[in-house]
C-alpha cells in the first residue's frame, strides 16, 4: 500500500493510502473527539464531533470518513472547532434527560467525559425534558431512551458484529428512537440473541445490564474490538 | 420502431386533428376545481350538438394560470375561458358556431402569458399527457433517435456541456460535467435516477411537468442513459403526487409498447428501462444520497459525500441523478442545438427556469421565464402584484433552504449567482410572494418548524439544533426573548449550517439568516429587556 504524507496540527506524518484522517491522527498520537465512531463497525459521521479543518476546503470534514490525501493540511483543534464541539455537546445534553448523578454510567460515560474535557460546565440551551420510556422487558438488559444520543452504535454492533439485526431506528428527527425488531418490547424480540454487544457498544447509560446501580455500569468496549480483530485479521489480541 | 414509424405516427396524429380543438386542463390544480366534470361536459356537448367531425376535446396538462382554473381554450380562435363550470360546457362548445357563452373570458395576451418563454413547458397545455402519439406529433422522441443513430455518447455529453445547462434541482451544478463524470467511470452497471421528490412548501413545478408532459422526462432520461452508459433508470416520485405517478405509469407503458423503452431502441444496441420508486413522505429523501438509500429499500438517511453518486451511488454503482426539470430540458437541447440553448439566459445561467408562483400574489400559477428575468418582471408584471391593493414585502425562493428577498431588491435578475448573493438560492423553483401583512419572524419559524419535522435525526446539529432554533423563534414571537436569545439563535444558525451532515441541515438556517439580514428590526421589536440574575449574568428568561 502506498503511503501518503500529510500535516496534522503542524505535525508531518505519513499514513497508508485509504486510511481515514481519524486513523492517521491516532497513529500520530493526536486525539480527535468522537462519539458515534466505534472500532469494528463502519462509520456514519453522525455526531459531527470529529469535524476538522482542511486547508483549501471551505467545508469542515468529518475525520472518521475522510480519507488521507497527499499534502493535506489538517487542523483538528481551533477556537471555531472547540466552539462547535461544545455546542454539539450542549445540544445533546439539552435534547434528552442526562442526569449524571443518578445514571448507571456515571463516571464511565463517554458523553460525560467529552463534556468534561471540553469544558462544558453548563448548558445554555433550554432543556427539552422529553418524556421517554424505559424498556425493562429483556431479562438481562435494559434500555433507557432518556439517556440515548442516537449514535446508532448499538444498531451497527447488532447488525454487523452479531449479525442479529434486532436493533434499528424508527421515527425521524427528535422523535427518532432505537427499537427492537418491529418496534416491540425488547423482551419479546425473536431475533435478539442476548449477546449484549449493543450494551457494550453504548457510549452512555442508555443500554445497561439489569441490576446495575448508579455508576456501576461499565461498558466493555475491548470485547467488541477483540471479536472484530479476531474475525477479520485472525489475531487473538486481548 | 425506426424513424419512418415515428414519422408515420406523427403524420397520422396530425392528420386526425379536427377543425376546432377545445383544450381542457387536466393537471392537478384544475382537477381539484372540477375540470374532470368540465371535460366530460364538453365531450357530451360536442356529441349532442353533432359536432363530432369538427371538434376535438383534448385533455391537456397545466395551462399555467392555476388560480383561475378550470381553464379551457378554444382553438384556432385562441379564446381562453377561466373558472369554467360544467354548466358552461354547452355554451363554450357553441362558440365554435358563433354562439355566446357566459363563461368568464381570460386574456391570453396578458403579461402573465406573453412574458413566458417555453422550453420545459413547451408541450404543457398542448399535448395530451396520457397519449404518447400526441407527444410524438410534437416532435417527441426525435431527439432520442438523433442521439442513438447519429451521435456518440461523448458527443451527447459535449453537447450538454456546450449548452451550459445547470441542475434545476437547486444547487445548479453543471449538468454536462456530471454526465461526463458518470460516463468516464468504467463500471458495467450504471444507473440513471430522476429526482421527482419535490417537497418544498409552495413548489409544484416538477409535479406539473410530470402531469403535463411525462414523455419529455422519459426521453431526457433515455438520452442521459445513452450518454453515460446506463441500462436502468429510476424515477423517485413522492406518493403525494398520485396523478403524476399514474401518468408516468401510463407513459412508461406506452413507451414500452412503442419500443421507445426496452431493448434495441430504434434498432440500435441501446437498452433502457425505467421503473418508478414511490417516496414514503420524507422530505429528506430529495437529498440525493438519502434518495438512493430509499430506492435501495433502506431507511432514507443521507450519507457523507464523497464518494459522490457519480462514482459510487445506487448499490455502489456509478449513478447519474438529475431533477425532473433538468431532464425535461434535454430533448429540446438535442433537437435545437446547444448554441440555441446557450443563447437564452445569462452568461452563467443558461436557458429558462420554471417557477411556481404562490402566496400573496394576484396570478398564482406556473411560469417559465428566461434566466436573468428580474424578480420585478415576474412578480409585479406577470404575477400582477399583491392582491387587494397590498404591497409586496418580500419574495421567498428556494423553500426551506432559501431566503427572503426584500422588495427593495426586486430588480435582481433571477440567476444562480445573483440569488446566492442575496442569501437565498434559486432552489427548485418555488416562489412565495409575501405582502405587508406578513410577519417575517413567523415566516422564519414556519420554515424552521418544517426543517425540524423533516430532519431525519441522523446528525446531531440538524436533529437537536433545529429544535432549539424553533424553540428560540417561538420564544421571540411570544415576546419572551431577550437579546441573549437572539445571540444564541445566531450562534446556532452558524453552527448548524457549518456542521450538519447534508443539505437539509446545512441550509435550514437560511430563512432565519436572510430575514435577520433584511428584517432585523422585526426581531428586535419583539425582544424584551435583558434581565440580570443575582450574580449579574444576563438571563435569557424574564419571569
Amino acid at each position: 500500500m502506498a503511503a501518503k504524507t500529510l500535516t496534522i496540527d503542524g505535525k508531518q506524518i505519513s499514513a497508508f493510502e485509504g486510511a481515514t484522517l481519524l486513523q492517521a491522527a491516532e497513529e500520530a498520537g493526536i486525539k480527535i473527539p468522537t462519539l458515534c465512531h466505534m472500532e469494528g463497525v463502519y462509520d456514519v459521521s453522525a455526531c459531527r464531533l470529529c469535524l476538522v479543518e482542511v486547508a483549501g476546503v471551505s467545508k469542515l470534514l468529518p475525520a472518521c470518513t475522510t480519507r488521507v490525501s497527499e499534502g493535506m493540511e489538517v487542523t483538528t483543534d481551533s477556537e471555531r472547532l472547540r466552539k462547535y464541539r461544545r455546542m454539539i455537546l450542549e445540544l445533546l445534553f439539552a435534547e434528552r434527560n442526562h442526569v449524571c448523578a443518578v445514571c448507571v454510567s456515571n463516571g464511565h460515560c463517554e458523553l460525560q467525559t467529552l463534556a468534561w474535557t471540553h469544558g462544558m460546565d453548563h448548558v445554555r440551551f433550554d432543556y427539552r425534558s422529553p418524556r421517554w420510556e424505559v424498556d425493562n422487558t429483556h431479562p438481562r438488559y435494559g434500555m433507557d431512551h432518556n439517556r440515548c444520543i442516537l449514535c446508532t452504535r448499538c444498531v451497527r454492533a447488532c447488525w454487523h458484529i452479531e449479525g442479529a439485526g434486532t436493533k434499528n431506528v424508527s421515527g425521524r428527527g427528535v422523535n427518532s428512537r432505537i427499537i427492537s425488531d418491529l418496534n416491540q418490547p425488547w423482551g419479546s424480540s425473536d431475533t435478539c440473541t442476548s449477546c449484549g454487544k449493543c450494551v457494550d457498544a453504548c457510549p452512555t447509560g442508555a443500554l445497561f445490564s439489569r441490576g446495575s446501580s448508579v455508576g456501576e455500569m461499565e461498558h466493555d468496549r475491548q470485547k467488541l474490538e477483540f471479536i472484530v480483530t479476531a474475525r477479520e485479521k485472525k489475531q487473538w489480541i486481548a | 420502431m425506426i424513424i419512418d414509424d415515428l414519422i408515420e405516427i406523427a403524420t397520422k396524429e396530425r392528420a386526425s386533428r379536427k377543425k376546432f380543438t377545445i383544450r381542457c386542463c387536466m393537471a392537478a390544480g384544475c382537477m381539484s376545481s372540477n375540470s374532470e366534470a368540465v371535460k366530460k361536459g364538453l365531450e357530451t356537448a360536442v356529441k349532442e350538438a353533432g359536432l363530432d367531425e369538427l371538434v376535438e376535446v383534448r385533455g391537456v396538462g397545466c395551462m399555467r394560470l392555476c388560480c383561475q382554473g378550470p381553464l379551457v381554450q378554444v382553438d384556432p380562435a385562441g379564446a381562453l375561458y377561466e373558472r369554467v363550470a360544467p354548466e358552461d360546457a354547452a355554451s363554450v362548445v357553441g362558440t365554435v358556431k358563433g354562439g355566446q357563452t357566459q363563461a368568464q373570458r381570460g386574456d391570453p395576451n396578458s403579461p402573465f402569458f406573453t412574458g413566458q418563454f417555453s422550453i420545459v413547458l413547451a408541450n404543457s397545455g398542448c399535448v395530451d399527457p396520457e397519449r404518447i402519439d400526441s407527444y410524438i406529433a410534437a416532435d417527441g422522441y426525435k431527439a432520442l433517435h438523433e442521439v442513438l443513430r447519429e451521435m456518440t455518447p461523448k458527443e451527447v455529453v459535449d453537447e450538454i456541456i456546450k449548452s451550459g445547462l445547470r441542475g434545476r434541482g437547486g444547487a445548479g451544478f453543471p449538468t454536462g460535467l456530471k454526465w461526463g463524470t458518470v460516463a468516464k467511470t468504467e463500471n458495467s452497471h450504471k444507473y440513471v435516477i430522476c429526482n421527482a421528490d419535490e417537497g418544498d412548501p409552495g413548489a409544484f413545478m416538477d409535479r406539473s411537468v410530470l402531469e403535463s408532459d411525462p414523455h419529455s422526462v422519459l426521453e431526457g432520461m433515455a438520452i442521459a442513459a445513452y450518454a453515460v452508459g446506463a441500462a436502468q433508470g429510476f424515477i423517485y416520485v413522492r406518493a403525494e403526487y398520485p396523478l403524476a405517478i399514474s401518468r408516468l405509469q401510463t407513459a412508461i407503458k406506452q413507451a414500452k409498447e412503442r419500443g421507445l423503452l426496452g431493448s434495441g431502441i430504434f434498432e440500435s444496441p441501446f437498452t433502457f428501462n425505467i421503473d418508478l420508486r414511490i417516496g414514503a413522505g420524507a422530505f429528506v429523501c430529495g437529498e440525493e444520497t438519502a434518495l438512493m438509500m430509499s430506492v435501495e429499500g433502506k431507511r432514507g438517511t443521507p450519507r457523507p459525500r464523497p464518494p459522490f453518486p457519480a462514482e459510487s451511488g445506487l448499490w455502489g454503482c456509478p449513478t447519474l441523478i438529475n431533477n425532473v426539470e433538468t431532464f425535461a430540458n434535454v430533448p429540446s437541447i438535442v433537437r435545437k442545438g446547444a448554441d440555441w440553448f446557450a443563447s437564452i439566459g445569462t452568461e452563467k445561467s443558461k436557458g429558462t427556469k420554471v417557477f411556481a408562483l404562490a402566496g400573496n400574489i394576484t396570478n398564482t400559477g406556473l411560469i417559465e421565464v428566461p434566466m436573468g428575468t428580474s424578480l420585478r418582471q415576474i412578480v409585479e408584471n406577470m404575477g400582477g402584484g399583491a392582491p387587494d391593493g397590498g404591497s409586496i414585502k418580500a419574495v421567498q425562493t428556494g423553500g426551506p433552504s432559501g431566503g427572503c428577498i426584500p422588495a427593495a431588491s426586486l430588480d435582481t435578475p433571477v440567476d444562480y449567482e445573483s440569488l446566492a448573493k442575496l442569501g437565498s438560492i434559486m432552489g427548485s423553483g418555488g416562489m412565495i410572494v409575501m405582502d405587508d401583512t406578513t410577519r417575517m419572524v413567523d415566516v422564519a419559524r414556519f420554515f424552521m418548524e418544517f426543517c425540524m419535522d423533516e430532519s431525519c435525526g441522523k446528525c446531531v446539529p440538524c436533529r437537536a439544533g433545529t429544535v432549539q432554533m424553533y424553540h428560540l423563534l417561538s420564544k421571540i414571537l411570544a415576546r419572551k426573548a431577550t437579546a441573549v436569545d437572539l445571540r444564541k439563535l445566531e450562534e446556532l444558525c452558524d453552527m448548524v449550517r457549518n456542521t450538519s451532515l447534508c443539505g437539509l441541515g446545512q441550509t435550514a438556517p437560511n430563512p432565519v439568516l436572510s430575514t435577520l439580514r433584511f428584517f432585523r428590526n422585526e426581531y428586535l421589536e419583539l425582544l424584551g429587556p435583558e434581565v440580570h440574575g443575582p450574580n449579574g449574568e444576563a438571563n435569557a428568561t424574564p419571569s
